[in-house]
């Protein structure tokens, strides 16, 4: 059955991502970092596409998530993993339930046009904020995990994907059973039909509600892990362009299972390293041209090429 | 038989239009009952005041003991009172048996808030299969609904209101577009699967000959009154609905002119 | 007082400006039903046209008032161009898909012609200062305003003027307004439908264009500049309710007024400003100030 095999999928990859990483070569490990945790914040996008709704704000949560991570050691002298980790999840969550109130009445171009007009409002906040470096953003640097000190020592850049590949496989799996979950179900229809929906005694707004804290955590665990990964934030995180990225990544990888968003999310930090070095004026151009060969060709995003090999062979 | 769902006094009015005056009807449990009326006449309204999707300029609505009347779809639909559309409102990415598993999803997970009796027996997935076969639609099980031909749709529409296991079904013109052979088929199933259950049924039908033979009970609206209340027979041969909803009178006119 | 003054002048300045950006976009969702992104790249084209163009024409010597027709004809032969392009070579292929795919078919257009600009133009910046400065300054009590700002603020009473003259006294703008309301109608009414979409949006690319070339002498014309505006372009649309001209303008005038205020007494809330405008706004009135009511489904 399907289903089993993601679980399997997941497994695999979470083995063998956590056994080779310390024989990766170091832009390797990096990539493949960097990538989850872009994956993650798509698994969220993923996620209220499938209800129905393209958020064109999710960058919102992405740099609040690295923002919370970062400023603990500014605020708290705090630069421990796992509390910052849990600091992104907290702000996150906390912002999202109360903006989904609002958020959750409206759909399409309004609902896109809104939440980008929230992440543009924290960007327009970040880029005022001198004490958090304004434009140029800060350093982020976590120094231990759960209490043990990592920074400066041989393993820090392994542990640090460690967690991250963890995490995401945490959030894949969590999500791919809240997909085969009743509620879970409730999106799709919600996406298709929310008046049946509702004659059929379901509440549309809190399952929309619920799906976009869920998936505005997500983006904010990938924020504060990049942010520990990269080791640097700015307020671009919560430009309207970033979450435009996130809706195409989320256009490309299709809706079709929990995989597609970090193979989706890899293939575009691959194309956009090797582009950017060699021709960087011509990277977004590169961008729009394979959206457009996406829209024309693949609506079902590249997962659906698999789907559709499965059901020829 | 006693009395589960009443109408008192309903009105409803959009500016100067009366889409609904004075309607008083108490419904008895276990009854089948059809609306009839011609277009604009206010059937239609009735069921969307019942469903929750209109509210009432005045009057009210109580099911059971309870007043609905400001209910919501949802909450409403939580009681007992399902329906289903004359244009039918399906998930039409969703196969017919994905589109069952939400609703019996939605009673599943429901918990203390769904109306007693109101669980399944077995896995949602037997349930669903035991609808589809129910509805002879295990045919189409795998099928997205959007591609399905218009009888199966409709079929799967009321199967859908039955998955949520209504005390009360609503249906809205349930044969429209079904070609004039299957509408007998289609009633038959359904009313086979409804008595099964128990369930009361409403019905809004512009076909007479389905009306008379399934119905115990004829409602007939006229500009927003029931201009008539009883047994199919006699509402069906009541003057002002021969004039005003069936058109009989005025087709047995013509007739006698055209034998000239 | 000079404060208040200072807010008001300003505010309105600003609004003209946002009314010039906001006024194509608005009008091809009205007719179309797409939310252009790609407006923003028009507008970029437009700034970097008219800065390239009369830049040279002032380089070359000739009369500096002349720079100004330039930057009208650059603006339109790129609306002319880029238009019927954008719609006849791609998004007519796309009509009848859902209403976000149209977005984001814009969004990529949007993408291609941002490092289209890049490639032709370069990274640089261009400055086009002389239209700006020629024309002096004029003086409000004890505040100094170049002349410059007048000519925006002209500029869109005009367009305004001139885009609701057109929509309501035409018989070719009549139609547009008639797709507006219904489209299916319309062209069941006779209407070509195709033509009046093609029209539509080469006269939103050419405002567009407009925008970017009134504002060309005011900036540092640089990669980005369309990224920018768009965002603010969208917020007045919204705020102003989709496919609504006055709905546009009074929009542009309540943004305007109300950044301007953030702008002189807490400066930090500048962008802060404009989107909590548009929440509040779309808290009280869903669908924006001014929108079309829908009919009911079932």
């Amino acid at each position: 059955m399907k289903r089993d095999l993601t679980v399997s999928i997941l497994i695999g990859a979470l083995i063998v991502l956590l056994l080779a990483g310390p024989l990766l070569p170091r832009w390797a490990m990096f990539l493949i970092n960097v990538s989850l945790c872009y994956g993650l914040v798509v698994l969220g996008m993923m996620l209220l596409m499938r209800t129905g709704l393209v958020s064109f704000g999710h960058g919102l949560y992405y740099c609040l998530g690295a923002y919370a991570a970062g400023t603990l050691d500014v605020l708290f002298g705090i630069s421990d993993i796992a509390v910052m980790l849990l600091a992104a999840i907290a702000a996150t969550g906390a912002v999202s339930t109360l903006l989904a109130l609002l958020l959750r009445k409206y759909r399409d171009i309004f609902f896109a046009m809104l939440s980008l007009a929230f992440s543009m409002i924290l960007y327009g906040l970040l880029v005022k904020t001198s004490a958090l470096g304004s434009s140029d953003g800060f350093n982020v640097a976590a120094k231990t995990l759960f209490g043990v000190r990592i920074a400066g020592t041989e393993f820090e850049r392994y542990l640090i994907f460690a967690i991250t590949v963890v995490t995401a496989f945490v959030a894949a799996i969590c999500i791919h059973w809240y997909r085969g979950s009743h509620r879970g179900r409730l999106a799709e229809a919600i996406r298709d039909n929310e008046l049946r929906v509702e004659y059929m005694g379901a509440s549309v707004a809190n399952t929309v509600h619920i799906n976009y804290v869920m998936s505005a955590v997500l983006a904010g665990l990938g924020g504060a892990l990049a942010a520990i990964s990269v080791g640097h934030i700015d307020p671009e995180m919560a430009y309207w362009t970033t979450s435009g990225e996130f809706v195409f990544v989320a256009i490309l990888a299709g809706t079709g299972n929990v995989l597609a968003p970090f193979l989706g999310a890899f293939i575009f930090e691959t194309i956009r390293s090797f582009a950017y070095e060699y021709s960087p004026n011509t990277w977004q151009m590169a961008l729009g041209i394979s959206m457009l060969i996406v829209i024309m060709f693949l609506p079902g995003g590249l997962w659906s090429l698999f789907t559709r090999m499965r059901k020829t062979a | 038989m006693a009395i589960v769902l009443e109408a008192r006094g309903l009105n409803k009015s959009f500016g100067a239009v009366t889409a609904a005056e004075d309607i008083n009807v108490g419904v008895e449990g276990d009854s089948i009952v059809g609306l009839i009326g011609s277009n604009g006449a206010g059937k239609t309204t009735f069921v969307n005041m019942v469903t929750g999707y209109l509210k009432p300029s005045s009057g009210s609505i109580v099911f059971g003991a309870r007043d609905i009347t400001p209910l919501a779809p949802r909450q409403i639909t939580r009681l007992g009172i399902c329906r289903s559309f004359q244009v039918p409102q399906l998930f039409n990415t969703l196969s017919a048996y994905e589109n069952l598993l939400v609703g019996v999803g939605i009673v599943a997970s429901g918990g203390s808030k769904w109306a007693d009796a109101s669980r399944h027996a077995g896995t949602p997935g037997e349930t669903v299969d035991s609808i589809l076969e129910r509805f002879n639609l295990t045919g189409y099980r795998d099928k997205p609904a959007g591609a399905l031909p218009e009888g199966v749709r409709k079929l799967l529409d009321i199967a859908m209101a039955m998955a949520v296991k209504p005390k009360i079904l609503l249906l809205d013109e349930p044969t429209s577009g079904v070609s004039a052979d299957e509408k007998f088929e289609l009633m038959d199933m359904v009313m086979e699967a409804v008595r099964a259950q128990q369930v009361t049924v409403l019905f809004v039908e512009h076909d007479m000959d389905i009306v008379n033979r399934y119905t115990h009970r004829v409602l007939a609206f006229y500009e927003g009154r029931i201009i008539a209340d009883g047994e199919p027979g006699v509402v069906l041969d009541d003057a002002e609905v021969r004039r005003y909803v069936t058109g009989e009178a005025r087709a047995a006119g013509r007739g006698k002119h055209a034998a000239h | 007082m000079s404060q208040l003054l200072a807010v008001l002048i300003d505010g309105l300045i600003y609004s003209s400006w946002l009314f010039i950006i906001a006024v194509g976009l608005t009008l091809i969702y009205g007719v179309m039903k797409i939310l252009n992104i790609a407006h923003g790249s028009l507008y970029a084209l437009g700034a970097y046209s008219a800065a390239s163009l009369a830049g040279y024409w002032i380089n070359q010597g000739h009369a500096p008032m002349g720079s100004y027709a330039v930057m009208l004809v650059a603006a339109i032969l790129v609306g002319l161009i880029a238009g019927p392009v954008i719609e006849r070579g791609l998004l007519r292929f796309m009509y009848g898909k859902d209403e976000i795919v149209l977005v984001l078919v814009t969004y990529a257009v949007f993408l291609i012609l941002e490092d289209f600009v890049k490639l032709v133009w370069g990274v640089d910046p261009y400055f086009l200062y002389q239209p700006y400065s020629l024309l002096g300054s004029f003086d409000i009590a004890d505040l100094t305003y170049p002349n410059y700002n007048l000519v925006l603020f002209a500029a869109a009473v005009l367009i305004g003027v001139v885009v609701a003259w057109v929509l309501t006294r035409t018989r070719q703008g009549k139609m547009l307004l008639a797709v507006i309301h219904d489209r299916e109608m319309s062209a069941a009414m006779g209407i070509n439908v195709g033509r009046v979409y093609f029209i539509t949006f080469t006269v939103g690319a050419i405002l567009g264009a407009l925008g970017g070339a009134l504002t060309a002498p005011m900036i540092s014309v640089q990669p980005g500049i369309g990224a920018e505006t768009i965002v603010l372009a969208f917020a007045v649309v919204v705020i102003g309710g989709l496919g609504s001209l006055p709905g546009a303008a009074l929009a542009a005038i309540l943004v305007g007024l109300v950044r301007s205020a953030a702008v002189h007494y807490r400066p930090e809330l500048d962008l802060f400003s404009i989107y909590f405008v548009m929440a509040i706004v779309l808290i009280v009135r869903p669908k924006g100030l001014f929108s079309i009511p829908e009919a009911r489904k079932i």
